[in-house]
């Protein structure tokens, strides 16, 4: 992102902190990788890929190579406690967490693609963007039980996923992004409303991830709703 | 199969030694087994001479079929709910008389002990007589899948191999049908239909030599069932012709008599004899292989060797391994931008000892990942015989290679490694070849549940237990040696 520009756009972000931006309105630093949410809640899509985020900008974790992203690493980058609240938290756009001495604020996006580029979302707003770790929350709403389906998540590089708190998938090593690259076991979304939360690891290279819940024999969950009020 | 998945296994069988595994169990004693029923849970073939072998489990094989008249090489077919068996009266054979007869005869079970045990009086449906060029023995029926006929074949190689029409609802010969010579210089005929293509299966060779006999089996095919059966060359089998199917091999010599058993789709069975099983003395005995098809040809697959395996996912070539920490190798790593005058040292595969300290002790999880060839991707697949088995075969357990630690099927019908072999049902392990030359693998049994479940992958990464489906590469898996 322009430097000039920048200071600008984040006060821009902060008025709008409770409220939706339009289509329109979509800073267009954002584009063509993302939109601002145009409404309150969002369905999967055609193929089940959830694209509406609170992304929250990059934690910076220095790592040279995304080589050292063993289990064992991965559960101690993933299980450390960067801000309050980290594990349950459900922020609202513009909400700002303290890291250390980074001030990072929650962005709610949706994803112009099946995939969430964050190495896009980093550069375009001016942050670090490699050796770097992103926290990223949904929640899905469901109008009945969704029992025996799975996550499945792609990310480059690592990434954990938690559903309702529950660690659901890990993906380790130096991973590239691929499409129903790791499921979790059957899990059941349950009526009402499920917080799905996600981190996303990277040293140098590109940064992205794509998740969708499928059921057995790989079709789709479409019967849900996406929100991030 | 993979060629090099075979050409490896045929090296590692020279290297077993022990228990003759390749082979049924039990008394599998047996010459021109029919093709196998499966009857009420239990699996039939009949031999020459009268009689045959029962089998539980289609592993472990005993005396005690019942097949009256004696004489030669019967086959058996199911109609409806009964069972139709042809078998010959011959003259002799050979240097004797050829003058033969085939016989059918019904019955509704093939279990000697069930109450409605009991064959209807013997019909003749073919005959020769010495001065024919034919010796009506060894019969082999097909019930047409496409329109419900039923044909039978017969014949040796003194003269030709015969095709004619039965009734499907009395086993008796069409009035007024004629034969159809439709090859010749063959023994123990099969017909098969698939795809749009009969097979004619014929065994060449010379028979009843102990480990001299070069008894083998070869095919033709054809649109019509009345042929001609060409081999893959364009030769008819009027002209000799045959494409091999199955020849010696694994300390077993003349395979005769084929039959061909189906399970499911993607998952058949071949039967034979093994003129000599040179582990049991020469003795005659009952085989069972996969049957796979290759460019619409049939080909009798190997039975699976016990080794150590990279468990390959064909769904994306990712190899099966526990989720524990990648152990990265120290050195190896060269600037290789920049010329060097180093001498070249070998570098040391990592191994299990270099490794296992960072496994935890308790259960591990699996997945699948780039093959690397490291100890926590080896898979050790070791026969339990004792266990039992499944048609042709016993079961497995799949351990770390150099450890006991177990693949097993959980209650949830996802997967685990235990740190110990235990023996039980969800530790067992059910290895099929596929008709595509890919790999089946079930557990014995999965806690809770009354399906019978697969080794799937759910996610490139993710391995899990699901319905087999033969139509995805997410069921099939690949056992190689790199």
């Amino acid at each position: 992102m322009n430097k000039i520009f920048y200071p600008v756009f984040m006060a821009f972000m902060a008025f709008n902190a409770t409220s939706f931006l339009s289509e329109a309105e979509t800073p267009k630093e954002l584009t063509p990788y993302f939109s601002s949410p145009s409404s309150n809640t969002a369905s999967p899509d055609t193929d089940g890929f959830i694209r509406r985020w609170l992304i929250l900008e990059p934690i910076e974790k220095p790592n040279r190579s995304n080589t050292v992203f063993t289990d064992s690493y991965l559960r101690d980058a993933f299980y450390t406690e960067y801000f309050p609240e980290q594990f349950s938290v459900f922020p609202k756009h513009g909400d700002n967490v303290k890291v250390g001495k980074q001030k990072l604020k929650w962005h709610a996006l949706d994803s112009n693609m099946f995939n969430v580029k964050l190495f896009r979302f980093a550069t375009n707003m001016g942050k670090p963007y490699y050796g770097v770790l992103f926290w990223v929350v949904t929640a899905i709403d469901c109008e009945e039980d969704i029992p025996d389906i799975r996550l499945s998540a792609g990310s480059n590089s690592a990434s954990m996923w938690w559903v309702n708190g529950k660690e659901a998938i890990l993906l380790s090593g130096d991973r590239r992004m691929v499409k129903d690259d790791c499921l979790s076991k059957r899990l059941t979304l349950k009526k009402g409303r499920n917080i799905v939360r996600g981190a996303i690891i990277n040293g140098p290279g590109m940064s992205d991830f794509c998740v969708r819940f499928l059921k057995e024999g790989g079709i789709p969950v479409d019967n849900i709703k996406i929100s991030i009020k | 199969m993979n060629r090099k998945t075979v050409f490896y296994c045929a090296a590692l069988f020279a290297l077993v030694t022990g228990e003759n595994i390749y082979a049924q169990i039990g008394e599998p004693y047996i010459h021109d087994p029919s093709t196998i029923m499966e009857c009420e849970g239990k699996y039939y073939t009949f031999g020459t001479g009268g009689g045959g072998l029962i089998s539980e489990d289609g592993y472990t094989w005993h005396s005690g079929g019942v097949r009256p008249g004696r004489g030669a090489a019967p086959d058996a077919v199911k109609i409806g709910d009964r069972y139709l068996v042809a078998y010959s009266a011959t003259g002799g054979g050979l240097g004797g008389s050829h003058k033969g007869t085939v016989l059918t005869m019904w019955n509704k079970t093939l279990d000697p002990a069930s109450p409605d045990f009991a064959y209807t009086d013997p019909v003749e449906v073919a005959h020769s007589e010495d001065n024919e060029d034919c010796d009506a023995i060894d019969a082999g029926l097909l019930l047409d899948p496409t329109d419900g006929r039923l044909w039978l074949s017969y014949g040796t190689y003194f003269g030709f191999i015969r095709l004619v029409e039965l009734d499907p609802t009395t086993g008796a010969r069409i009035p007024g049908n004629e034969p159809v010579d439709i090859a010749i210089d063959c023994e123990a005929t099969d017909l098969i239909y698939r795809n749009g293509w009969y097979y004619l299966l014929g065994t060449h060779g010379t028979c009843c030599d102990g480990p001299n006999s070069t008894y083998n089996i070869v095919v033709g095919r054809s649109r019509k069932v009345t042929g001609p059966y060409l081999d893959n060359i364009g030769r008819d089998m009027l002209q000799g012709g045959g494409k091999m199917v199955i020849a010696a091999g694994h300390r077993k010599t003349g395979p005769g008599h084929f039959g061909r058993f189906i399970e499911e789709e993607g998952v058949e069975k071949m039967s034979c004899h093994f003129e000599a099983d040179f582990d049991q003395g020469g003795r005659s005995v009952l085989a069972i292989l996969p049957l796979l098809w290759k460019n619409d040809w049939p080909v009798a697959g190997e039975p699976f060797c016990e080794g150590t395996y990279e468990i390959e996912s064909e769904r994306r070539g990712y190899a099966l391994e526990l989720a524990v920490d990648f152990v990265r190798m120290e050195g190896g790593i060269h600037r290789f931008w920049e010329k060097s005058d180093e001498p070249l040292v070998p570098l040391k595969s990592q191994t299990l000892e270099d490794v296992v300290s960072t496994w935890p002790d308790g259960n591990i999880n699996v997945r699948t990942g780039d093959y690397m060839f490291r100890p926590h991707q080896k898979w050790s697949v070791i026969a339990v015989p004792e266990s039992g088995g499944y048609l042709g075969a016993p079961y497995y357990k799949i351990l770390i290679e150099g450890t006991d630690r177990a693949l097993a099927a959980t209650a949830e019908k996802e997967l685990i490694t235990v740190p110990q072999f235990t023996g039980t049902d969800e530790q067992l392990w059910r290895i099929e070849q596929l008709t595509d030359g890919t790999y089946r693998i079930m557990p014995k049994n999965v806690p809770g549940c009354d399906r019978q479940l697969a080794l799937i992958s759910i996610g490139d990464s993710t391995p899990s237990l699901g319905e087999f489906d033969m139509e995805s590469d997410n069921s099939k898996w690949n056992f190689r040696i790199r």
